[in-house]
């Protein structure tokens, strides 16, 4: 199925890539009322490695995430993907895809969540056969015909995974997708991550769970009160965090944190 | 005190009240599919698109709800008067135009019920659709789709409104003996009359049929509940 | 960009089998297809001559001679005129010479006949306080219920039965619109309606006989005064006129009014009885 397609998708703007960053933030603020959440933010990306964005609560990672994805504005500053800047209307950039950290399903069966994204198929069965092999792939296939509204978190933020990688997205980005799971379903979403990175998706995720950074990122990019103190790799920022706020973070997560990453 | 046998209620069964009854469903089921076709789609774009203007329509299609029956009979009855505007179709006094006027009167029901329902379910699945890049189009027809359940209790409550009105059907279709005349004009006349077991027994008809309504819309929302829980 | 009607399959069974169902229903109740299309004509006529029983009586009479079908529109006589003036009908068939005269003066209508008549009665509670049982004389009649400032319901509709009323309190000298909202209460209804408001509170009332003779609400009324000429009620038929409104059906609205005034339609007329007794008395010049 899929894994022909995806590489054709993917090679497209291979091209482009050698000249733009995957992502390039400049000067982003976000200012809804006199708070500032975003301040100043500028972040390049060439996608290589998972990048996980972490900080304390309100550090502004999820709206910093959603302007990634375009579905937020900033009132000040730019912000590009592979070279485009945002869509017209109020669509996300194409070739992305965003895992929100309780995803919201429709009223009907898994299978039929899948089957409303776009461009999966030509023909009915076409689109069914494809939106099967994916649930086969995030192993749920046993519940294509159970009501999307009633299986457990973890089943449907495998189910979201399945829905955002049915769209063949070149940047994936997760939102906490774990924070409401047991471990393991946290597991379970973790190596469905792994995978799509392996299968050439670039991924950016934000994450309370130190374990779950140390477990899959490879690049860490601290955000304290809309601005980004550190972005360092991975081992570098446990072993070692340049910042105090990094380090007062680090200190508070202490009890969740691995004394030494894989 | 009203005087009526069980005899002559079941005679009345006869004859008459099949085709009064017939002709009830046939005006009220394609009114109202006509008010689905227009409503549904107009309350769910009103729902989802930001045009400039869009709280007073909003505030104008939860107004119409309450619009009296008599009033739009009366529109109704004035634009197919051959005299009228829509004269030349010759519509007035035939079931047709019983149609139009009970369309007119469904379809802000409709469009209202559906708008406030798929408003709410945009509300939850606006960024989902935006991040799957749906179109307008597929966004409606998506939430339609999710809202279906509700939906449907609002396309059953302008049937139930429809087969109970009697202004607007009175007033275009004139209650023409075997040709216009429904449950409502019927019972009307009958009572008027004072002749009362082919009112009572009508009566009797509608009332089962706007319980079946009823049960309809429960077993609808049961069945979304059980399902999906909700 | 394939597009999303998958999930719309997924609505499924349950809406598919609704709109089966609404299909085979509304199926069901359509109107048999005509096999040859029977000419039909629009006659706009008064709820008291509907509710009397007369057309059933009447029209499939007609329709067996010309085969011609008739489809009557009961409303008020002023309604029923104005239908005609609109050009909503194509024939015109009320009680009221005096609108009728005026109506073709206008130009609505043409080849106006003289059809026949019914009468009207007053009815009352059977103690009579105001003593009318048996008068002769309905202007008398009328004025003694002013004087005794009993309830008396009236049309107030602009029915040709209103017509009459107000025409009669008029030659008995008495002012109705002072008295309104206290003996005199105007219903704005039909007959049917009036003679239950009637009944409801015990008043008098005038009613055409027809009916009254249908009318099985009675309570404690009963005929109090009848068979003053002047209560004789004239009814009149005509067409309206297909100079002003050129798809009125001219020849078979023409045939209508020809076979009311024919000797069948006069027997017809002559024929029909409610519980044993003539209602209408054919009157068609010969």
């Amino acid at each position: 199925m899929a894994a022909e397609v995806l590489d054709a998708r993917r090679a497209a703007p291979a091209a482009r890539a050698a000249l733009d960053p995957l992502l390039s933030l400049r000067g982003i603020v976000f200012r809804p009322a006199e708070r500032t959440i975003l301040d100043h933010v500028d972040f390049d990306w060439d996608g290589a490695g998972v990048c996980a964005l972490v900080g304390p609560n309100g550090a502004g990672k999820t709206v910093l995430l959603r302007t990634i994805h375009g579905l937020l504005a900033p009132h000040e500053g730019d912000v590009r993907f592979e070279g485009r800047s945002r869509p017209a209307g109020d669509l996300a950039f194409a070739g992305q895809a965003l895992v929100f950290q309780h995803s919201s399903m429709f009223r009907g069966s898994a299978l039929d969540n899948l089957l409303v994204v776009p461009g999966i198929g030509a023909s009915g069965r076409e689109r069914r056969e494809c939106a099967l092999a994916m649930l086969e792939r995030v192993g749920l296939r046993e519940l294509a015909q159970a009501p999307a509204l009633k299986l457990s978190g973890g089943e449907r933020q495998r189910l979201a995974i399945a829905r955002a990688w049915l769209m063949r997205p070149r940047l994936l980005l997760l939102d906490e997708p774990t924070a409401s799971l047991d471990p393991s379903a946290t597991e379970q979403v973790e190596e469905l991550i792994r995978e799509i990175h392996d299968d050439g998706c670039r991924v950016l995720l934000t994450s309370h769970n130190l374990g779950q950074v140390s477990r899959l990122a490879d690049e860490v990019v601290f955000l304290h009160r809309g601005r980004v103190l550190e972005r360092t790799p991975v081992s570098a920022f446990f072993a070692n965090p340049r910042t105090r706020e990094a380090r007062q973070f680090l200190q508070g997560a202490l009890p969740w944190h691995l004394s030494s990453p894989p | 005190m009203f005087d009526v046998s069980i005899e002559e209620l079941i005679r009345s069964f006869e004859g008459d009240v099949l085709a009064i009854v017939a002709l009830s469903l046939r005006v009220s089921l394609s009114a109202v599919a006509i008010a689905a076709v227009i409503g549904m789609p107009l309350g769910a774009f009103v729902a989802v698109v930001r045009f400039p203007g869009r709280s007073i329509a909003v505030t104008l299609l939860n107004a119409m709800m309450g619009l009296p029956a008599v009033l739009v009979g009366l529109v109704v009855y004035l634009s197919l008067s051959r005299s009228g505007p829509l004269g030349g179709f010759g519509l007035l006094f035939t079931p047709a135009a019983m149609i139009v006027a009970q369309a007119v009167l469904t379809t802000p029901l409709v469009a209202a019920l559906t708008r406030q329902t798929v408003e709410d379910a945009w509300r939850q699945h606006g960024e989902t659709l935006r991040s799957l890049r749906l179109p307008l189009a597929s966004r409606v027809r998506v939430l339609l789709w999710d809202c279906r359940f509700s939906v449907a209790a609002a396309f059953l409550a302008g049937l139930g409104r429809a087969m109970s009105e009697v202004g607007t059907v009175m007033i275009v279709g004139g209650n023409i003996d075997g040709f216009t005349r429904v449950m409502t004009t019927a019972i009307a006349l009958e009572t008027s009359k004072g002749d009362l077991p082919l009112a009572v027994a009508l009566g009797i008809v509608l009332m089962a049929l706007v319980l079946a309504l009823n049960a309809l819309v429960s077993t609808v929302r049961g069945v979304a509940m059980r399902r999906h829980g909700g | 960009m394939a597009s999303v009607f998958a999930p719309l399959k997924a609505v499924g069974a349950p809406l598919a089998a609704l709109a089966s169902a609404l299909a085979f229903i509304a199926a069901l109740a359509a109107p048999p297809p005509a096999a040859a299309q029977a000419t039909t004509i629009t006659v706009a006529s008064t709820t008291s001559t509907e509710q009397s029983g007369l057309f059933r009586q009447l029209l499939p009479a007609f329709e067996k001679d010309t085969g011609i079908q008739v489809k009557v529109v009961a409303v008020g006589t002023g309604q029923a005129l104005d239908i005609g003036r609109r050009g909503d009908a194509d024939v015109v068939f009320v009680h009221d010479p005096a609108a009728e005269e005026k109506f073709m003066a206008e130009g609505a209508g043409v080849d106006h006949k003289r059809v026949m008549y019914n009468d009207f009665v007053i009815v009352g509670p059977k103690s009579d306080p105001a003593k009318i049982r048996g008068d002769k004389s309905v202007i008398d009649a009328m004025r003694r219920i002013a004087e005794a400032k009993v309830p008396f319901a009236s049309r107030g509709d602009r029915s040709g039965t209103n017509a009459a009323e107000l025409r009669y309190w008029k030659d008995a000298g008495i002012d109705v619109s002072a008295a309104k909202g206290q003996w005199y209460k105007e219903t704005g209804s039909g007959m049917g309606p009036t003679l239950n408001t009637a009944a409801g509170m015990n008043a008098y009332s005038l009613t055409d006989r027809g009916t009254w003779l249908s009318f099985r609400n009675r309570g404690d009324l009963e005929i109090l005064v009848q068979g003053d000429e002047r209560l004789f009620n004239q009814y009149g038929v005509m067409l309206v006129n297909p100079a002003r409104h050129p798809q009125v059906k001219k020849e078979a609205g023409t045939k209508f009014i020809d076979w009311l005034v024919s000797d069948r339609g006069q027997q017809t007329i002559a024929d029909y009885k409610v519980n044993g007794e003539q209602l209408f008395f054919p009157n068609a010049k010969k």
